[in-house]
């Protein structure tokens, strides 16, 4: 069959696959990695062992994400060379760099000091301690900042002259670096990895709540989620504004296939579903609201956004998967944005604790910020196709010309054996830790006397003991 | 536009600089799947427990230096990248999957409660650690043998890497990381744990010196270049110390491991084969990086890219040192038999 030997599919579909899988974990490490810091800081400010025991507790389903962010990195760094070997060629003088520098500004920071966050609690001072887990910290966000750099030059490439053999050399890095979508993308990534953490944080104090056990554990987390929600995700929405403004002057293609837009429309209305249809290139069944996509899109309710026929057809993105992608992603936003409000709310009479329907809607949003991160990308990157770098190089020509299909195709599903393999036994890992809860660690010193004989507190090293 | 290449040579400092960070990884994580290739092999799962423990918290920073030397061999010189990462194409997916599985058994084996997940996360940890060192050992055998190439592209077949030489070059750095890992485990445990290293390490060490001669001897028979450089006349006096020193360091090393006191210097030794055979290495290749098709000169970035590196990696290569060194400092000592931290 033609779709299971052309090399160009089973690429995209392996990178689509092995990125999905990878930006899940730094999504939730970013978000985590932070809140870490601000537990270990209101122990050493308060000295309550509540929040040392939430540290304790998250720390490990941190290492066991951490750990499988890291494997899953590592391939998609070799992977521009396997299979987008044209790419790399082209495009290294420029994203190469990017790339270089995350590793040598934040890689080596997140690892070395995660061994120290890790296993160094009886070996460094509280303050050392506390300092190893604000650089790793630290080093997720550098992390996401030249990832999301190159990703965003990608999207929105200046900064480069052409040269006469199709390779790309930078001539302004500053331009480069800070290309227009980045600080959209940046800020917009950076909520989202936070909403992120914050909706599995408070789904999981939620079960203990309706569980009715580790209380004073579960209150503490549950308060803290609210707050993030409350705050970040109507700041999420007003960044996401934002983002969509600077994707239309960019890429309006992109936009038109959100918004469902065949024809150029003045007064455009917001198609709230509907079902894009690339042959009759109509959006079906639509449910509109007149006017307000050009409200939204050019302040004005007259303006005029370009439908997706002014562009010849192969140079339009998948438009259905675009299309839905953003209204899922955009919803789940708005759930999170009631959420917050309501849990606010019932914080401020007293009631956050004890509303029993309201833990059972925490529990079921624990996985929606999942769901909006990669609903996300997907309409980033599958709504600037057909391009890698946008409008300069095309995907069907980043691919290694030597490559045969089947190679990619075995590849690919070692990848994805290896990958459900990997990501069931650490998913059940991660649900055991919560099963168990915080408290099961309370008074157990070896839970953190690290395995290394330990010269500052050797009564702390009891070799041999049985696995809890 | 910032760029030094008028005044210096960019491409051979990043040559030099790149050779570096693989000499790096090959030693730190060459340490850590060595102990892995010996896993199965330690005599009582206490012995397991303190040799994984002796390695946790080091691991994840001493893989980062491959991803810099995959990022960095990409920002520096492209063309290699994309001519040789299709070109090993199945050793490099499988090295990947290899360094999954091994990566992730380090949380899952710590967290696993019963005997038999245990059981599963050890034969992972293994077998990964195994395929990983198998495949990195394949890969410079196979460069040595030669590459298609088709103006900027690879233009060979899927399977080009597998050849007699880059199967005795793969085994060869599986019993090299196997040397590494048990002097390590010498100079970080006690007891049964160390005996055992102890004696494990001798048959790695000849096992060692069998394959460096191998692989040198049959370099000189397919390589006539090689041969060539390394033989002809002044090159020979100033390259004859390699092999020489090859072979005083490999005694020392063995002497250390019969006489059962020293306790970091097996492990120095053992950096110091690999130090050797690296610059070997790198020596025959030069100027070459892609060998008889394209110099080092050829394949580079271009000067502003060269140039945007190196300013960023002067300053932070020294500091990446200075923390990594700081870890490993703080984690000094013998490793117990315990467990992690969970
Ligand atoms: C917004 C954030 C973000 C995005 C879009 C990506 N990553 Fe990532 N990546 C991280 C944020 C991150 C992180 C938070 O920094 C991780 C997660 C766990 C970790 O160790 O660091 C990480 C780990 C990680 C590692 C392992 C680092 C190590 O050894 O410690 C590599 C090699 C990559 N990534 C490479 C990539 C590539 C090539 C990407 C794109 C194609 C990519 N990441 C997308
Ligand atoms: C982190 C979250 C990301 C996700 C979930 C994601 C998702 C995807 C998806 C689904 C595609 C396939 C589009 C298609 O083929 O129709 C794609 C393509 C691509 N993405 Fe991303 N992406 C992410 C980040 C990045 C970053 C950070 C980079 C680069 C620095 C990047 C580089 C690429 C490239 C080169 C392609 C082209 C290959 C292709 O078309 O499949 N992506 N991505
Ligand atoms: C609340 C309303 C939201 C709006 C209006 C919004 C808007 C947007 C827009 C317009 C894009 C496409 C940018 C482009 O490539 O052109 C985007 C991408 C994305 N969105 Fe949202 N978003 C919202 C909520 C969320 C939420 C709740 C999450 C996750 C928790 C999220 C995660 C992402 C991610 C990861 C991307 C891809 C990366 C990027 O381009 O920034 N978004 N969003």
């Amino acid at each position: 069959m033609e779709l299971w030997s052309d090399p160009v599919i089973l690429a995209r579909i392996q990178f689509a696959f092995t990125i999905s899988f990878h930006i899940v974990f730094p999504a939730f490490t970013i978000g985590l990695a932070s809140y870490l810091a601000v537990l270990e800081w209101r122990w050493l400010r308060t000295d309550n062992s509540v929040y040392l025991d939430l540290y304790r507790f998250w720390v490990r389903i941190f290492a066991v994400a951490f750990g499988m962010g890291v494997v899953s990195g590592v391939v998609m760094s070799y992977q521009f060379g396997t299979n987008w070997s044209v790419f790399s060629d082209q495009v290294a003088n420029v994203i190469g760099p990017l790339l270089g520098l995350e590793v040598l500004t934040a890689f080596f920071l997140e690892a070395s000091f995660l061994g120290i966050m890790l296993f160094g609690m009886n070996r460094v001072s509280r303050g050392m301690h506390f300092a190893a887990t604000c650089i790793v910290a630290v080093g997720t966000l550098i992390s996401a900042f030249w990832i999301l750099s190159a990703n965003s030059w990608m999207q929105t490439p200046q900064g480069f002259d052409l040269l006469a053999d199709g390779r790309l050399i930078a001539n302004d890095w500053l331009a480069v670096i800070f290309n227009p979508s980045f600080p959209y993308r940046l800020a917009h990534m950076v909520a989202a990895a936070y909403l992120t953490t914050a909706f599995v944080v408070g789904g999981v104090a939620a079960w203990y709540l309706w569980r009715k056990c580790h209380v004073e554990h579960a209150r503490i987390m549950l308060a803290n989620a609210t707050l993030m929600a409350v705050l970040v995700a109507p700041m999420q929405l007003f960044i996401g504004d934002l983002h969509g403004l600077n994707t239309f002057a960019h890429q309006p293609a992109k936009v038109a296939a959100m918004e469902g837009i065949w024809d150029d429309e003045q007064g455009a209305a917001l198609r709230l579903f509907g079902w894009p249809d690339a042959k009759t290139e109509t959006t079906r069944y639509a449910v509109e609201i007149p006017r307000l996509a050009s409200l939204i899109l050019t302040h004005d309710a007259n303006g005029e956004i370009r439908g997706l026929k002014s562009w010849p057809r192969n140079e339009r993105p998948p438009v259905a998967i675009v299309f839905w992608s953003f209204r899922i992603m955009v919803g789940i936003g708005m759930l999170m944005i009631v959420l917050g409000v309501i849990s606010a709310w019932s914080y401020m009479r007293g009631r956050l604790y004890t509303r029993r329907w309201l833990q059972l809607v925490w529990m079921g949003m624990m996985p929606s910020g999942f769901v909006a991160l990669l609903a996300g990308w997907f309409v980033t990157e599958i709504g600037r196709q057909p391009y890698t770098v946008y409008a300069v190089l095309r995907t069907a020509d980043s691919i290694s010309p030597a490559i045969l299909g089947t190679q990619v195709l075995w590849s690919l599903l070692a990848f994805v054996l290896m990958y459900s393999f990997v990501f069931g036994a650490g998913s059940y890992y991660i649900l055991r830790l919560i099963g168990k809860g915080p408290v099961g660690l309370q008074g157990t010193p070896k839970y953190y006397q690290h395995s290394i004989k330990s010269s500052r507190f050797p009564a702390n090293s009891k070799p041999g003991e049985p696995h809890a | 536009m910032l760029d030094f290449s008028a005044s210096l040579d960019l491409p051979l400092i990043w040559f030099v600089l790149i050779a570096l960070v693989m000499f790096l990884y090959v030693l730190l994580d060459g340490f850590d799947l060595g102990i892995g290739i010996l896993f199965p092999l330690a005599p009582t799962d206490a012995c397991r427990d303190q040799m994984m423990s002796s390695v946790a918290p080091f691991w994840d920073g001493n893989e980062t230096w491959l991803v810099m030397g995959g990022g960095g061999l990409m920002a520096v010189f492209p063309l290699a990248y994309a001519i040789l990462l299709p070109a090993f194409y199945i050793p490099m997916i499988s090295m990947l999957l290899g360094l999954i599985m091994r990566g992730v058994a380090f949380e899952f084996r710590f967290k696993a409660n019963s005997r038999h997940s245990r059981k599963l996360w050890d034969l992972v940890f293994h077998f990964g650690s195994l395929i990983a060192a198998l495949s990195q050992g394949m890969i410079p055998g196979a460069l040595l043998t030669g590459v298609d190439v088709d103006g900027r592209n690879f233009a060979g077949g899927p399977l080009d890497w597998i050849s007699a030489f880059s199967i005795i070059t793969g085994i060869a750095v599986v019993f090299g990381y196997a040397l590494l890992g048990s002097t390590w485990l010498i100079m970080k445990t006690d007891q049964r744990t160390q005996d055992w290293a102890r004696q494990v390490a001798i048959y790695a060490l000849a096992a060692v010196a069998v394959f460096l001669g191998l692989v040198s001897v049959v370099t000189a028979l397919i390589n006539a270049t090689i041969t060539q450089f390394w033989f002809s006349m002044p090159n020979f006096w100033f390259l004859l110390p390699i092999p020489l020193l090859s072979v005083v360091v490999l005694l020392l090393c063995a002497r250390d491991l019969l006489h059962k006191q020293a306790e970091y210097r097996p492990f120095l030794l053992a950096i110091a084969v690999f130090a050797l055979a690296h610059i070997g290495l790198g020596i025959s290749l030069y100027p070459w990086i892609i060998p008889y098709q394209y110099t080092i000169h050829q394949a580079a970035a271009e000067g502003p890219t060269l140039s945007l590196m190196l300013l960023v990696v002067v300053p932070m290569l020294p500091l990446i040192l200075a923390y990594t060194g700081y870890n490993y400092f703080v984690f000094r000592g013998k490793s117990a038999p315990g467990h992690g931290y969970g």
